[in-house]
């Protein structure tokens, strides 16, 4: 700590040395105080006018959008639920008893889900209440992805902090150097792709076994943790298209499971980069004693591990949820109609011939943003209590 | 309770349970041991098929003519023309803008940038390993391409393309959400009641969809229908329209882009400012600093390194700005403000491919060189002193 040389003279106070002048250590002068919360106040404002005007603009009717500004409703307009009911009921479809045919086709297909590519989904008419497929889709793409991504990303995050990990310099390069051929092979001369890639798997391991123990180079765990978090600086559009080709050839183009694996690849880096932090922080004693009484690595994990980092796991998994739910770019590249997320919904609203429908669009969004409220209003708790700070200081 | 002790001690091994050796426990003993594996296989496999697959693949793309046909895409190998086209052939003025008349002033600012970076570079020459020297050597390769780019059309007077409507954004609205994201959390932090109210509601723009933050902001900047029309009217602008100018409408996407980002930068700083030791700051007000030195000496040394790592991580972000500028003014006035992942759907809607995909790769060159250049000279050092 620097010293700080401050000239300090109780008797000749300026005007603004009084006005500033804390009356006790740990409070505020009057004056700041009003400083600090009108500026806060001016904050909230900011804050808070989009999402009013968000919400009125719901419960507005065409004339009233485009009249210019109206800011009170009952006084500057009359609020109508039009625009609720187009999205929610006013559909020809959305009766009582398809509402309640959807709901149980939904509750079908989402057990099958993960099935899709092999099993035939209950075909889902999807101009009928697509608000709730969508919103029903987004629940499911965006829990399961989650589960999956937090599960398998602290599991990696756990072997990076506790297992040492020594990849050979040259199999990596090996194993990057056959992908490159897959992928040539397969675009310029025409070779199914999983033939090649099967020739090619089958080749890395033989090479590896053969070659791959004369090499010296190897990385450490903190390469390998690098090499995971540094994924999240890959823009996705530039994996957008090769994937949108490459599920094409699987067949999994437009179902729950290509968005929900992409989904969790997209935000594997951010679980693996805040879980690693915990798990580095926690005190080795107590797993190597269970070590010791014959616990398995897996049942250190699961049973001591895992609850050690409850908070810092709901931290996570909170985060990852509002991602997720909010995702746009891969949803509207692959999923045409199927699985359509909400995101997508918000965007249909926008459409070429009669421009934006404001009002519809804004009461889906109503719709798309109470939930992240919640979460969000959870999660501050975590983050209040510094659960995620450790992993930001580096 | 006495253990089984193991017969053949080629059993105790790290990792692997001394209790595991009756027979029926094969099975787990064999997991046990290959648990560092099984542990690490799905995310890397993960990582392999949906992110370094589809990246190499994305360079096939790149380096070809992609034609639909009635079986499929049909790929012809024409070499590095995509990346060429964006900096010699056609969309050269769409992505680095007109660069025709250099300017006095841009030569010489170019040179500046050019001796002070020869000049980092010739002074580490001494010291670095050769791996360091060649990550110096792409560093300043990029800082030089950059500036001069900068140069030749920005303070030539020239109009500047995505590539520095992508720097604009990064650099700028980083800058502003830092400042005032910072400031918020130095007021938050303060002895103020309702501080977790606060928290909460400054916290939760981060959480709403960027695609519904677009049009919000696409609705509230409306000149016509939005709130602001009876402001502009007071001040005797009907007439302005800000998506009509390319400097104003970038500055905007810039205003709206901070109302969502801002409360992450605040989030992360407040956590930071309240691990501040209470006792540093209670002694120096003891000893009659005021709130400014206070800050400057005592708590902002030790909030540095949080602070350049949330930098980078907003860096890494802001990068990949898509939503706003498409929904906003779907890039216009003519693309001025278009980032590079609008230029690249933009050019991918038009059907062409490689020339989608090779721009999607000079972002990823880009993000990668800067966002790599300020982790290493400037997030490595400062987390080393502190």
């Amino acid at each position: 700590m620097k010293d700080v040389i401050v000239k300090f003279d109780p008797q000749n106070r300026s005007l603004m040395e009084r006005l500033f002048e804390p009356p006790a250590i740990g409070k505020m002068a009057p004056f700041t105080k009003v400083v600090v919360y009108s500026f806060l106040a001016i904050w909230s404002f900011f804050v808070l006018f989009p999402i009013y005007w968000v919400i009125i603009t719901s419960f507005k009717d065409a004339a009233a959008v485009n009249q210019g500004p109206n800011f009170i409703p009952f006084i500057d307009f009359q609020p109508t639920l039009d625009a609720w009911r187009i999205n929610f009921t006013a559909d020809p479809y959305c009766d009582i008893a398809s509402i309640a045919r959807q709901i149980y086709l939904l509750a079908h297909n989402s057990v099958i889900f993960v099935l899709s590519p092999f099993v035939s989904l209950q075909p889902m008419e999807p101009q009928i209440c697509k608000i709730y497929l969508a919103f029903t889709n987004s629940v499911v793409i965006s829990i399961i992805s989650t589960i999956f991504c937090v599960a398998v990303g602290s599991m990696a995050a756990y072997a990076l902090a506790r297992i040492q990990y020594k990849p050979k310099f040259g199999n990596i390069m090996i194993f990057v150097l056959l992908i490159l051929a897959v992928t040539l092979m397969t675009t310029y001369s025409g070779i199914p792709w999983w033939m090649s890639s099967a020739v090619a798997l089958a080749l890395f391991f033989f090479l590896a076994r053969s070659i791959g123990r004369h090499f010296k180079m190897s990385l450490g765990n903190g390469d390998i943790l690098f090499w995971m978090i540094s994924q999240r600086i890959l823009p996705p559009i530039v994996v957008v298209v090769p994937l949108y080709v490459m599920f094409q050839a699987v067949g999994l183009l437009d179902t729950h499971l290509a968005l929900i694996l992409l989904y969790a690849v997209a935000n594997l880096p951010i679980v693996v980069w805040l879980m690693h932090d915990f798990f580095a922080n926690l005190p080795i004693e107590l797993e190597e004693s269970a070590q010791l009484d014959g616990a398995t690595r897996f049942g250190i994990f699961w049973e001591i591990v895992m609850p050690l980092t409850r908070p810092g796991l709901a931290a996570t998994t909170l985060l990852i949820l509002v991602l997720n739910w909010n995702e746009y770019l891969f949803a509207v590249f692959l999923a045409t109609v199927k699985v359509q997320t909400m995101p997508i919904m918000v965007a249909a609203k926008n459409t070429g011939e009669k421009g934006v429908l404001w009002w519809e669009m804004c009461a889906v969004t109503v719709v798309m943003i109470i939930p992240v409220i919640i979460m969000s209003i959870l999660l501050t708790r975590f983050i209040s209590k510094g659960v995620l700070l450790g992993a930001v200081k580096g | 309770m006495q253990k089984p002790v193991p017969q053949n001690t080629k059993d105790i091994q790290p990792g692997n349970s001394p209790a595991g050796i009756s027979s029926g426990d094969k099975w787990r003993e064999w997991c046990d041991r290959h648990a560092g594996s099984f542990f690490i296989a799905p995310a890397v496999t993960l990582i392999l098929i949906f992110a370094i697959f589809p990246t190499i693949y994305s360079m096939v793309f790149a380096l070809s003519r992609v034609r639909f046909t009635g079986d499929g895409l049909k790929f012809r190998y024409v070499g590095f023309r995509n990346f060429a086209k964006q900096f010699f052939g056609s969309s050269e003025m769409h992505f680095l803008g007109r660069t025709e008349p250099v300017s006095i002033l841009g030569m010489i600012i170019f040179a500046v940038i050019v001796v002070t970076v020869l000049w980092w570079l010739y002074r580490s020459w001494k010291t670095a390993t050769w791996v360091r020297m060649l990550g110096r050597s792409i560093s300043a390769a990029m800082a030089i391409f950059l500036g001069w780019i900068l140069c030749a059309s920005l303070l030539s007077g020239n109009s500047i393309g995505t590539l520095y409507t992508t720097l604009f954004y990064v650099l700028f609205g980083c800058a502003v959400q830092f400042a005032i994201g910072t400031g918020l959390a130095f007021l938050c932090s303060q002895p103020i009641r309702g501080r977790n109210f606060f928290r909460v509601l400054f916290f939760i723009p981060l959480m709403v969809t960027p695609l519904g933050v677009g049009f919000a902001m696409r609705m509230i900047a409306d000149v016509t229908k939005g709130p602001f029309e009876p402001i502009l009217g007071l001040l005797g602008l009907q007439d302005w329209v800000w998506s009509a100018s390319p400097w104003s409408a970038r500055f905007v996407m810039v205003i709206c882009d901070s109302w969502q980002w801002i409360p992450f930068i605040f989030i992360c700083m407040l956590a930071a400012l309240e691990n501040v030791p209470r006792d540093h700051v209670e002694a120096a007000q003891v000893d009659g600093a005021s709130s400014f030195h206070i800050f400057r000496d005592v708590t902002w040394p030790q909030v540095v390194p949080v602070a350049v790592t949330v930098l980078l991580i907003r860096a890494i972000e802001a990068f990949k700005i898509m939503d706003l500028p498409n929904i906003m003014t779907g890039g216009g006035p003519g693309s001025s403000t278009e980032s590079m992942t609008l230029h690249s759907v933009y050019v991918w809607r038009a059907n062409d491919l490689g020339s989608s995909a090779a721009i999607a790769y000079l972002l990823l060159i880009l993000t990668v060189v800067v966002c790599a250049s300020f982790f290493n000279y400037v997030v490595l050092s400062q987390i080393r002193k502190a």
